[in-house]
């Protein structure tokens, strides 16, 4: 089987991308192709590379607190290029009540700061096992 | 969610009319080696053809995907379309790869006339030289009219692809080294051009200077064609020497076009056809063959046989079964 592939994104001002270059080690680590698209990335940047790349999996890390406005945004872009089956997690600090409201939107998972490395390759994995053959 | 599986028939229609999502899932299943896309590279290759390859390689850090980069963005304003295929090696450990060149490329991201697509050594199944290959005719039928392949000259595969191509560019930079780091790779060869990287830095003339000297021992023309294979002074942070870059990337495709650039495109044939046909073998044998393994392998362990006499029993059993 070919490796899961997963873009990294970092959007926003935020300039921090320590925690998002341990992920992606983390998931190297464990055979999967990973890319990273660099700091502050706009949606529309983060959506065309996750579609040029055909990741399974797009990883969206904010620190920020735009996470509700950031989201509507990449669902729209991804319906546009006609690619609505990419699997989009979330990852970062945020409150309880925005998760909820993430999932809703289709957000398939919220990996927050203090996930552990086991479970988020395990995440990747089962949601890329559920979505079956592409 | 189980989500539909749209059929490659249905891709490459799509693919033809420029959708990005269907070029990026036909690569997607071009290097994972689907069995389902088979007849639908059959009739991309077809109809691919059209456009002009160039294989750039050059040891890691020499600056070559900022090249990509600046390169593109000159190849933009003469209204070519640019797909970029960065290959990166895999970690030798796990098999997974951290693919960051898109960082360096990021100004052309939103570019609808540029296509990026990296792709780990490893994730190609049955070898990278048929995946790229691959890769670049999708590109090439989804409206590209350059093709670069940036790939790290260290392993002899990544040199086969960027000879592979119409026109290789062979990178080499100052201060990685006293010496020209193409030589120890056995690049130095290949190369249609040379460009010395990073010619902003005070150091870069001597790198130019100890290249030219190395070049002028070797064949510096290549039989048959007459092509003399230039020296060029490129710096990415300034943009120097890029138009004469890219003013000898389009005589070279000239000359790769014409009838001296027959051997060239019969040498690219063989290769592919070397490089497919041994995908295919190895496919089937490992098809044919598993049942056997096992029972052989238990016996090269008690040594009751030798490796090559039970691996010729392996053979002949692969043989029978297929
Ligand atoms: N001074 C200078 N540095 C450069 C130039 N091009 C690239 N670099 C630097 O060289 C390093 C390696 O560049 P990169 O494009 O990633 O090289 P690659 O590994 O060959 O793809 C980076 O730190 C770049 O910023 C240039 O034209 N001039
Ligand atoms: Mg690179």
């Amino acid at each position: 089987m070919e490796p899961i592939r997963v873009l990294l994104a970092k959007v926003g001002l935020d300039g921090h991308d320590r925690g998002v270059k341990v992920v992606a080690r983390t998931l190297r680590d464990a055979g999967m192709d990973v890319i990273y698209s660099g700091l502050h990335r706009t949606p529309a940047e983060v959506v065309t590379a996750a579609v040029q790349e055909d990741v399974d999996v797009l990883g969206v890390s904010l620190l920020s607190g735009v996470q509700l406005t950031v989201f509507p945004k990449i669902f729209a872009l991804l319906e546009e290029h006609g690619a609505r089956d990419m699997i989009v997690i979330a990852g970062g600090v945020m409150p309880d009540e925005d998760v909820v409201e993430l999932k809703k939107m289709g957000v398939a998972e919220v990996l927050l700061q203090d996930t552990t490395p086991d479970k988020i390759v395990a995440t990747l994995k089962r949601l890329v096992t559920e979505r079956g053959a592409r | 969610m189980k989500t539909r599986y749209v059929p490659s028939t249905e891709l490459l229609e799509r693919a033809q009319c420029g959708e990005m999502a269907a070029i990026g899932r036909l690569i997607t299943r071009a290097e994972g080696n689907v069995e389902e896309i088979r007849s639908t590279l059959s009739t991309i290759y077809q109809r691919a053809g059209r456009a002009h390859v160039i294989g750039l390689t050059g040891v890691p850090g020499s600056g070559k995907s900022t090249l990509v980069g600046t390169l593109t963005a000159r190849l933009r304003t003469k209204g070519q379309k640019v797909g970029i295929v960065a290959v990166d090696p895999s970690s030798p450990y796990s098999g997974g790869a951290i693919l960051g060149d898109r960082v360096r490329m990021s100004e052309l991201v939103l570019d609808p006339g540029v296509y990026i697509r990296s792709m780990a050594t490893r994730g190609a199944v049955g070898g990278m030289a048929r995946a790229t290959l691959d890769v670049v005719d999708i590109l090439d039928i989804g409206g590209f009219d350059t093709i670069i392949i940036e790939t790290v000259g260290v392993g002899q595969d990544e040199v086969e692809i960027a000879k592979a191509s119409h026109t290789t560019v062979v990178v080499s930079a100052p201060g990685l080294g006293d010496d020209i780091q193409a030589i120890k790779a056995g690049m130095l060869e290949i190369a249609d051009i040379h460009v010395v990287s990073k010619f902003d830095r005070s150091d870069a003339n001597r790198t130019m200077v100890d290249l030219k000297k190395m070049l002028t021992f070797g064949a510096m023309t290549s039989a048959g064609t007459g092509w003399q294979t230039p020296v060029v002074g490129v710096s990415s942070l300034s943009g120097e020497g890029l138009d004469e870059l890219v003013e000898k990337i389009e005589l070279h495709r000239e000359v790769a076009r014409s009838s001296r650039g027959d051997a060239r495109r019969r040498a690219i044939a063989t290769f592919r056809l070397q490089k497919t046909a041994e995908h295919l073998l190895v496919e089937r044998f490992t098809k044919a063959s598993a049942s056997a393994v096992p029972a052989l392998a238990e016996r090269l362990s008690r040594r009751q046989g030798d490796p090559y006499a039970l691996a010729n029993e392996l053979l002949a059993s692969a043989a029978a079964s297929s």
